[in-house]
């Protein structure tokens, strides 16, 4: 071995180093791209877990529609007022404070209280069942179908099934919302986490149709809108309705719900 | 002319990089989950490789033939190398999308032993530049074909309910499986 073939290389691979160390320079001025140095910031701070429940495309829209102004500072329901508060400083804003929502199943079909129209074999996923027949095997059309599509979709592992039907743990769920877009009955929503009585039932039969198929079923009968003394609680298609805003936690329309369907 | 046809056949699908010699698996199997995205691989595939095919073998015949050919290695990985460079700043200028998409398996074509394979075939199979240009074309095309066609069954696949210690990644190993010994069909095609 001489040193002529070690320079030699030295030099070749120098050399081809440099003139491509320059090219990619020239390339990176070229082709560089601006961007908002809050916006990485913000994304550092966002919960990274791209669950889309804000409406943009993951943590990174949210970001750049934060930097733009198009989102306010609070717009993260998973990161809640911790996050806010993280972004707002960034955003050097006032934070809001974030309401902590939570996940709710409007059914109380449990397998001891809603009978099934027939058995169903196929597929065992919720939207599969829902196209068959009488949509899906349960009596109620409204009714959760229990094949766990929000248990899958969780990314917080908050949703389970609990004897038929779908349940939430609110402790750990972020309100991301995706358990709303996949349910294909549509019996989840977000309600306060402090409000403490929902009506459990999404059927829009009639007293006695609902009656038939499901125990515990809302059968409209208006009870409790009579009885609530802050005109929160409406019927409307058969169903009570609560307005969170006005509700109070008295809990009286539980009391006198004459089929435990106000908890 | 004849010569550049066999080339173009023989490694786009005779000599199928992913299904007969097994390169290129990482991208295979973390990007075709989506034909977009598949596709958006190929693309970027199709245009890394033939890029590093003409530049490598410039270099090899001008600079390293004769004498240093013991530095093809090192200088092919240094071209390959700034080459997904330019690719990953062209995407992230002009199609953020893709971009995103494609994630951690943009910089990863760096180590797609496809791009250094082909490099390295140009030079035992003794192509000249225009030789080994066509057959780092043929060869990406070849790549791109059967990601997308991976990605198309993947697509379908997503509905199936496939047994539990099969999902994933195992499932998507023996399709591979599948698909390799379908393309062993072309074996017989150019003698």
């Amino acid at each position: 071995m001489d040193t002529t073939m070690i320079i030699m290389t030295v030099v070749i691979i120098a050399g081809i180093g440099i003139v491509i160390g320059v090219a990619l320079g020239a390339a990176e001025k070229r082709f560089a791209v601006e961007t908002d140095p809050r916006e990485e910031a913000i994304l550092e701070v966002l919960p990274g877990n791209n669950c889309g429940g804000c409406g943009y495309p993951g943590c990174a829209g949210l970001a750049a529609a934060i930097v733009k102004g198009e989102a306010e500072v609070n717009g993260c329901q998973v990161g809640g007022s911790k996050t806010a508060v993280k972004v707002a400083e960034i955003m050097k804003v006032e934070a809001a404070e974030v309401e902590h929502k939570v996940a709710y199943v409007k059914c109380s079909g449990f397998i001891e209280n809603a009978e099934d129209a027939y058995e169903y074999s196929g597929i065992e996923t919720c939207l599969m069942a829902s196209h068959v027949i009488h949509k899906g095997p349960k009596a109620c059309v409204y009714g959760c179908l229990g094949y766990g599509d929000c248990v899958k979709v969780c990314d917080f592992a908050a949703m389970h099934i609990v004897r038929g039907i779908a349940t939430v743990n609110w402790d750990n769920c972020r309100a991301c919302r995706k358990c709303i877009k996949v349910c294909p009955k549509n019996l989840i929503e977000l309600v306060p986490y402090d409000k403490k009585y929902h009506v459990r039932c999404n059927s829009s039969e009639k007293g006695k149709a609902t009656l038939k198929v499901c125990s515990v079923g809302c059968i409209g009968c208006g009870l409790c809108e009579k009885t609530c003394k802050q005109g929160a609680i409406t019927v409307h298609d058969n169903v009570a309705h609560i307005d969170y805003m006005k509700c109070i936690n008295c809990g009286e329309c539980a009391g006198v719900c004459p089929k435990g369907v106000i908890r | 002319m004849k010569t550049l046809i066999v080339i173009l056949i023989s490694s786009a699908i005779v000599n199928n990089v992913v299904l007969s010699q097994f390169l290129g698996l990482c991208p295979f199997l973390g990007v075709s989950s989506q034909i977009k995205t598949a596709a958006g691989m190929g693309a970027a595939v199709i245009f890394v490789i033939t890029l590093s095919s003409l530049v490598t073998s410039t270099i090899y015949s001008t600079i390293l033939y004769p004498e240093y050919d013991y530095l093809q290695t090192i200088v092919f990985i240094l071209v390959i190398a700034a080459l997904v460079q330019l690719v990953e700043l062209v995407l992230k200028k002009y199609m953020h999308s893709l971009y995103k998409a494609l994630g951690v398996y943009l910089p990863l074509i760096t180590t797609n032993c496809a791009v250094l394979g082909v490099a390295l075939k140009n030079v035992t199979n003794s192509y000249n530049i225009i030789e080994s240009t066509v057959n780092g074309f043929a060869t990406a095309v070849g790549f791109t074909i059967a990601i997308v066609m991976m990605a198309g069954i993947r697509e379908k696949m997503a509905y199936n309910d496939v047994d539990h210690a099969f999902r994933g990644k195992p499932i998507v190993l023996v399709t591979a499986g599948l698909m390799a010994m379908a393309f062993f069909g072309f074996s017989g095609l150019i003698g």
